[in-house]
């Protein structure tokens, strides 16, 4: 029987594409790590208002998983990330970073420990020859379970509640970045206070035959809650104000960039909060750490952009008259919540401080007619959106 | 065993391996005045320059056999002669072996033989060596000293750029250009452009594959041909040290011993200790932990990094570039315990006391080569032959003779692999030679074949490979061993590389280690 190779065969459906499809208005799907999802069910604005102000669900299953196991699992892992693994407790989650040798992003994720030394790392991208690369001379046993795991992020005010109507009791107490192990209707759903909207939200990760059961579930249970599905649009105005960077939107990973100059540090993203330097070696410090000694070149900043055009793909420039170019914006959104104008853009020295301002050239298409803008761009604090209900313990029953 | 004066608590430097090039760095370091201590797994010095018993009463240098790239200079300020060697033979001659016909001697001075076979190319050869020799004189300082990095502000890294531009600028128009054509091409084409005798192009392309995992019609070879010649420098002369190579390291050890460095043997390293990203000294594999600033390993760049530093002490991309190293040997190593000389079909006696090469053309080469790349032993090998107790009658029994003799292409990954196949190679060798010297069988009392699978355990080399790490355009000079360890630095600091998969690399020349003691004194200055 012939069959055709990978790259000729369809997008991989998840075990939720189904319930997806059933309640997509749009039809919009997108290809995700060879996955097809949603990115627009009905409109990006409505599904944008439900994580800020209800229940949202959005299918995180293509997020690529790999099962690192082993007597080595955490020393393999401190090797490889910038932040300090071992400090990471059984059943709790970090969000990590890791570089090449030249200290340039790769790509970040999240570690999950789920045991002594059975770790789950959650990434973008795949990476499997990077991670068996870095397994050379650790006990470690790096499988990618990615297909294996159906996993749904519940995010919005209202998630915790809604989740516990659903049968998942006790997840209140669920601190951020923890772990527990749930039993729905007999079924078990590992539940993980985690999320990319920087609001109160959870992940849940169950296995393939569970899928349309909980979502069926939870979709009942949240009714009173506002629940809603979500795709990817909606997803990615809520992470521009929490802050959060994509990769191939706000950086490319540095075993993809191709132009000299292209790949990113974690100081140059702004992450260096991210970089344990005391911990021992992992890959990239000693570059990471002539890179500080030197002093950084450019830096992610936030902007915060006059008006309330979005400066999308802007060039940023040092004066009103945009003759010195001094950076370009990565993300641009207009943000419903802040009412403020943000950007995530890279900045180069000395321009990058907070209290800064720069000059954004905005392009804006008015029913065909080109428009050209320069505003005033304010460099300020990320996170831009940062309520106290993503943190708080027990979470709140709204 | 503990060679010399009272063991201090700590030292500057540790030098990991007593080969030649572990033994020529100690030896510069301790004439430095730094405290040195020699670490040699084995029960004796030499590593892979060495002379044991292979039989009852009979010695064999047993993994390199001549002695032709230790520069003389050296020699002489280790005072290599005052320790104790002896030269059995210093002006080895080189002479074809035939099949079909007369032994051809290489000889510039004594081609008779050649201008009776070809007079076009009696009158060609002169011309060609000096032609070779002038090119890889240009090419010496590329051999002599530490590598220029490339991509740095530092004056010292142009200069010596610079100075290799200068070089082979100086060599005029004709010869620069001669020079750019031909270093990317292979063996083949360039002999066949100059000669016509197979027996001489076989013989000349012999020492641009010896010891490498190429062809003659593989690119590069020409640039293996002129290191050779570069290494070898001017007027320089293969000798046999009385003693056979082992008699050369002991000398070594001595003259590092008179210098002050300590030696101890039969202590193998288990790890190198490092802390806060700086090596801090060494760990036997018995336990005992020794500490140090410095640690120079002679060790193959794998064994180092993956085996004795650890994984963890260095970036993913590094060691990837590590794994991929190419260390495989192909040369297999012959001893044979005679009982009386081997007659060599019109060898003169002169001649037997020198090389004899087994390669009647570059296609039988070629042909011998085409086996190694499929996993196989070459069905014809080539070789080159050497009888030690020609020279030197202290290697065997009153009256008895010792060959030994580099045979190729063996190669490492063999499909079948080597325990199976090990008698069947052996015979086949023994084949060959038998082929030039009728009856040699008859006078064998004891054989021993080391494959590149027993030089890996005897010698302790990952992929038993003479020159470490296969010596090729990618893996030469500014990128020898790889990137990011090629000044005989290493990521980690205070850890430097002085064995053969340094630059200039393998052969018994004590460069690397040279070299790598000049990197360690210029860092502390």
């Amino acid at each position: 029987m012939h069959v055709a190779p990978h790259f000729k065969q369809p997008l991989l459906k998840t075990p939720f594409h189904e319930r997806s499809r059933a309640f997509s208005q749009q039809d919009s799907f997108i290809a995700w790590a060879g996955y097809t999802t949603v990115d627009v069910f009905s409109s990006v604005e409505q599904e944008y208002f439900a994580i800020r102000n209800a229940t949202t669900v959005y299918d995180l299953t293509p997020m690529v998983k790999y099962r690192i196991a082993g007597a080595g699992a955490t020393a393999y892992l401190n090797r490889l990330v910038t932040r300090d693994v071992s400090k990471l407790k059984p059943l709790r989650v970090a969000y990590c970073l890791w570089c090449d040798d030249a200290g340039h992003l790769i790509d970040d994720g999240t570690i999950f420990r789920l045991g002594e030394s059975e770790y789950r790392l959650c990434t973008g991208e795949r990476q499997l020859d990077w991670l068996l690369d870095s397994a050379i001379g650790f006990d470690v046993k790096i499988t990618e379970v990615t297909a294996e795991i159906a996993a749904l992020s519940v995010q919005g005010p209202t998630s915790c509640a809604a989740l516990k109507d659903f049968g998942m009791t006790g997840i209140e107490t669920l601190k951020p970045f923890e772990i527990r192990h749930f039993v729905v209707d007999g079924k078990c759903i590992m539940g993980s206070r985690t999320g990319f909207t920087g609001d109160l939200g959870y992940e849940l990760w169950m296995p393939l035959d569970h899928a349309e059961p909980v979502w069926d579930g939870l979709m009942a249970a949240g009714r009173a809650r506002g629940i809603r599905p979500i795709g990817s649009k909606a997803l990615n105005v809520a992470r521009i104000e929490a802050g959060f960077i994509m990769p191939n939107v706000d950086f490319v990973s540095a075993e993809r960039t191709i132009h000299t100059g292209r790949a990113r540090s974690p100081l140059e993203l702004g992450l260096g909060w991210l970089v344990d330097f005391k911990k021992g070696h992992f890959t990239g410090r000693r570059a990471l750490v002539a890179e500080e000694r030197r002093g950084a070149r450019r830096r992610l900043v936030g902007l915060d952009i006059e008006g309330n055009k979005p400066a999308h793909n802007s060039l940023l420039y040092a004066d009103r008259g945009a003759t010195r170019e001094v950076g370009s914006v990565t993300s641009a959104v207009w943000s419903p919540t802040c009412k403020r104008n943000l950007a995530l853009a890279m900045l180069d020295a000395p321009h990058f401080d907070v209290g800064a301002s720069v000059w954004a050239e905005i392009y804006l298409n008015r029913e065909l007619r080109w428009e050209r803008r320069v505003a005033r761009a304010h460099v300020v604090e990320r996170p831009f959106y940062a309520p106290e209900r993503r943190r708080a313990t027990p979470a709140g029953d709204y | 065993m503990t060679i010399a004066g009272p063991t201090p608590k700590r030292y500057d430097c540790i030098v990991i391996g007593g080969g030649h090039n572990g033994l020529v760095c100690a030896a510069y370091l301790a004439r430095s005045r730094r405290r040195v201590l020699v670490l040699e797994a084995a029960q004796q010095v030499g590593g892979a320059a060495v002379t044991r018993e292979f039989a009852p009463g009979y010695q064999v240098s047993s993994c390199a056999h001549l002695l032709h790239l230790m520069p003389h200079a050296m020699m002489q300020e280790l005072s290599l002669h005052a320790q104790g060697l002896r030269l059995a033979h210093d002006a080895i001659p080189t002479t074809a072996l035939s099949p079909a016909g007369a032994p051809l001697s290489l000889d510039v001075d004594a081609c008779h033989a050649l201008a009776s076979a070809c007079s076009a190319d009696a009158l060609a050869y002169p011309k060609y060596v000096t032609r070779l020799q002038r090119l890889a004189r240009a090419l010496r300082p590329v051999i002599t000293n530490v590598p220029p990095r490339l991509g740095t502000d530092r004056w010292s890294d142009r200069l010596a750029l610079l100075r290799l531009a200068w070089h082979v600028r100086r060599l005029g128009r004709r010869d620069m250009r001669e020079l750019l054509r031909i270093i990317g091409m292979n063996v083949y084409d360039l002999l066949e452009e100059h000669f016509d005798t197979p027996l001489l192009k076989g013989a000349l392309g012999f020492d641009a594959v010896l010891g490498t995992s190429f062809g003659p019609r593989s690119p590069g070879t020409v640039l293996t041909l002129l290191y050779r010649l570069a290494a070898q420098g001017d007027g320089a002369r293969i000798a046999q040290p009385v003693g056979g190579l082992g008699a050369l390291t002991d000398a070594l050890a001595k003259a590092a011993a008179a210098a002050g460095a300590q030696i101890r043997t039969g202590c193998a390293v288990g790890r190198i200790d490092v802390q806060d990203d700086r090596v801090r000294g060494v760990t036997l594999k018995s336990g005992e932990a020794i500490a140090a600033d410095v640690v120079i390993s002679s060790c193959d760049p794998q064994t180092t990094f993956l085996g004795l530093l650890g994984t963890e002490h260095l970036d993913t991309g590094f060691v990837r570039r590590v794994t991929h190293l190419r260390t495989r040997g192909l040369a297999a190593k012959l001893h044979l315990a005679l009982d009386e000389l081997p007659a060599f079909i019109g060898v003169t006696p002169a001649a037997l006391a020198g090389r004899l090469i087994v390669a009647p053309s570059l296609e039988y080469i070629e042909r011998a080569y085409n086996h190694a790349k499929y996993g196989e032993f070459s069905s014809e090998p080539i070789l080159e032959i050497t009888m030690p107790t020609v020279n030197d009658a202290s290697l065997a029994p009153p009256g008895k003779h010792v060959l030994s003799a580099i045979v190729q292409y063996a190669p490492y990954a063999l499909a079948a692999g080597w325990e199976h196949e090990r008698q069947r190679f052996m015979d086949l060798a023994i084949g060959t030679i038998e082929r030039y010297a009728p009856g040699l069988r008859r006078a064998i009392t004891c054989a021993e074949l080391l494959t590149p699978v027993d030089i890996e355990r005897e010698f302790r080399i990952t992929g038993g490979h003479w020159h470490h790490v296969d010596l090729a355009f990618d893996q030469f000079f500014m990128v020898r061993p790889l990137p990011g360890a090629a000044q005989y630095q290493t990521p980690v600091a205070g850890l430097y590389l002085c064995g053969a998969g340094c630059h200039p690399g393998g052969g018994v020349m004590g460069m690397a280690g040279r070299n790598a003691a000049r990197q360690v004194l210029k860092k502390a200055a």
